[in-house]
């Protein structure tokens, strides 16, 4: 393969954090001049009450032409900053990058946008400050506001838009920039459902038609997904994993808190001790829970109940023993832990919580709420399915069939 | 898209200040432009006066100075007749109100588009440089106030009219080297917005603006410091043609004084220009 269109080696960002009051005035900086100066003459250390943080540690990896990545991580685990050092906005504190084409950089949508000005002025501010040229703007002028659906608008100052309506604008001049390499940060985190779709087709079809590099930032696992191929998956500013994007993902969900200890709790009752998500069963496709407990007595019929919820907290489902009725006849037991399990899960792909209760035959003991909270990666994913916030999280097994008409005759 | 032979390699590293700087500022021309523009539009939007605003304060001042230098002080006018003494006043308050309008400007221009800095990147001298724009244009309005005098007293500029696009160039350029010192200081203490309107209220008096710098023969030498005695001088012989004599050794010194603050400006502005999105 030809050379990379991106190469970065040991690269690390440093910031100092400041502890107590900001040194943002003058006179703070003076006072501490001063004061640096007065412990260097009498050879004492100096406390700037200053911590030193590294926001990106010895990072290096290789971005090929025409490669869609996906950037994943927590919040705080480097991200931003890393797409900050790319785009020039700010500089590293070790390491090198090197970049080959032109680069542009969406760390935000609509910058720039000034309120006072129409809808036509903020498209080529808008289009300049992306580093557009003005016979650049001018040629792609009609496809921007036909992207955007804002014609009846155009002249009207930004100011009265709707939010919809600003962020389609914005999203649109920056989906018609033409680098070599663009780099873009969660900015599909705007937007009605329809028009996220429309954007990640867009972005989808930019990286393979045109053979642009593409680094892209999101939490948004299915869109990932949809229009990446490899991954970089960064933690507390170190790069973890690099390679095809759903090797990425899984191992980056699979990384986090798969179980809860639950080692407080009043010991003289029937309690909770730890509720464990399967990672493995759950990059198969299916959910696995196991909930542990502890008892001072036996239980009589021992019950443990699960409720799935969405992000928002909303229930989607939930079960307990219970509800099994006769059927269910575990026998007494002081400890033990019961495991329930749903297989396939019929979710598509998203972050989900889950509450987990214990109780016996006649009553309910102890509760955890939100015990769990894990993303879920449907094994099954097609690009057309439309996004969750408009079709729902379940997956329910639909079945499709045609009654079609007797074949014309000729 | 073009080959890769055609776009240079990039090379990222602390440190390191862009080689290629000033031929990126040059390619981001257009974004300069786009900014003024957008000042330039943006300033008297949702006014009652809109850009009678840019008169108004010059128009009292003159009205002020006039009364209290001209009348009151009876101080002299230069060489000129003492019923010329508006104009003299008027050809001091032109450069200066450019001067004080560009560096106050310039001043807050960085803080004032942090969302673009923490956000974009582009040469930060994009962002000073672009806001000198609506100071110029305000310079026009009360260039026309100017030329509206002038007609009113019958009073013809001589041959030396000529050289005022220099004088007008002096001014700004001054006004940058102000400003890119005291911007890239805002950038991190905030201080900075107060100094700037307390500056130029105390150098409205240490300037020659309400009366003619030959009126401190003796302090001259220390007074033209002051790069702004020059080009109102300069101003003044510029518009008051033959009855105000250009005193050139304090033209050099302003001249002098303008090119140092300005290379030092430029050095402090890219020495920190660097931090200014981990700071902004």
């Amino acid at each position: 393969m030809a050379e990379p269109v991106i190469s970065v080696s040991g690269l690390g960002k440093q910031y100092w954090l400041r502890h107590g009051t900001r040194s943002d005035t003058l006179r703070d900086s003076i006072v501490g001049a001063v004061r640096n100066l007065g412990a260097r003459l009498t050879g004492r250390a100096v406390h700037t009450g200053e911590e030193e943080f590294w926001a990106l540690r010895d990072v290096t990896f290789e971005v090929q032409r025409g490669d869609v990545v996906g950037i994943i991580g927590r919040n705080g685990a480097g991200k931003s900053t890393l797409l900050k050092i790319l785009s020039r906005i700010t500089e590293p504190t070790t390491g090198e990058v090197r970049l080959r084409g032109r680069v542009a950089s969406l760390l935000e949508v609509g910058t720039g946008f000034h309120p006072e000005l129409s809808g036509r002025e903020n498209i080529f501010l808008n289009g300049a400050i992306l580093g557009m040229s003005r016979a650049e703007i001018r040629a792609k002028f009609d496809e921007i506001v036909a992207f955007a659906e804002v014609e009846r608008f155009l002249d009207m100052q930004v100011k009265h838009y709707s939010s919809g309506m600003y962020v389609r604008l914005a999203f649109a001049v920056a989906a018609h920039l033409e680098p070599e390499i663009l780099i873009v940060d969660e900015v599909l985190a705007v937007g009605d459902a329809a028009f996220q779709k429309k954007c990640l087709g867009k972005m989808g079809e930019v990286a393979r038609n045109s053979g642009r590099t593409v680094l892209f930032v999101s939490h948004n696992t299915s869109a990932l997904q949809a229009i990446c191929r490899t991954g970089l998956w960064l933690q507390q500013g170190r790069l973890v994993q690099s390679g095809p994007i759903n090797e990425c993902l899984a191992a980056y969900l699979g990384a986090g808190t798969g179980a809860a200890v639950f080692a407080s709790g009043a010991k003289d009752r029937p309690r909770i001790t730890s509720a464990t998500l399967d990672r493995a069963a759950l990059a198969a496709g299916f959910l696995r829970i196991t909930v542990g407990f502890s008892s001072p007595f036996p239980l009589n019929r021992p019950v443990v109940g699960v409720i799935l919820h969405n992000k928002f907290g909303q229930p989607l489902s939930g079960s307990n023993g219970r509800m099994l009725g006769e059927k269910w006849r575990p026998p007494p037991m002081t400890e033990g832990a019961i495991t329930a399990e749903i297989k396939p899960l019929p979710l598509h792909s998203d972050t989900y919580r889950a509450s987990v209760f214990l109780g016996d035959a006649a009553q309910d003991y102890d509760e955890k709420r939100d015990a769990l909270e894990f993303d879920f990666i449907s094994p099954v994913f097609f690009p057309e399915t439309p996004p969750i916030d408009v079709i729902g999280q379940c997956n329910l097994p639909w079945q499709w069939s045609v009654e079609a008409p007797a074949p014309l005759k000729k | 898209m073009s080959a890769g032979a055609e776009i240079p390699e990039l090379v990222i590293a602390p440190g390191r200040a862009s080689r290629n700087y000033w031929r990126d500022l040059w390619r981001y021309r257009e974004l300069l432009g786009f900014l003024a523009w957008r000042d330039i539009k943006v300033r008297y939007k949702q006014t009652v006066l809109g850009a009678s605003w840019a008169l108004l304060q010059p128009a009292v001042t003159l009205v002020v100075f006039t009364f209290i230098f001209g009348r009151l002080a009876k101080m002299p006018a230069g060489g000129l007749d003492q019923r010329y003494y508006p104009l003299l006043v008027m050809t001091g308050l032109l450069p200066w109100q450019l001067f004080a309008n560009a560096l106050s400007n310039a001043s807050s221009s960085l803080v004032s588009n942090t969302h673009l800095i923490s956000k974009v990147y582009f040469p930060r001298l994009v962002v000073p440089l672009s806001s000198l724009g609506v100071a110029a244009v305000d310079f026009l309005f009360v260039a026309v106030l100017t030329a509206g005098m002038f007609a009113w007293y019958a009073y013809l500029p001589g041959w030396q009219v000529v050289f005022l696009p220099l004088f007008f160039l002096l001014a700004l350029l001054a006004a940058l080297g102000g400003g890119l010192w005291l911007t890239a200081l805002t950038v991190r203490y905030r201080d900075f917005r107060f100094i700037v309107p307390f500056l130029l209220q105390v150098g409205l008096f240490l300037t020659p603006v309400g009366f003619s710098a030959s009126n401190v023969p003796n302090w001259r030498g220390l007074f033209a410091l002051n790069p702004m005695v020059g080009v109102i001088d300069g101003f003044r012989w510029c518009l008051l043609g033959g009855e105000y004599e250009l005193h050139v050794s304090s033209l050099l010194t302003g001249i002098l004084m303008t090119l140092l603050l300005l290379t030092s400006g430029l050095w402090y502005f890219r020495r920190t220009e660097r931090t200014f999105a981990d700071i902004i």
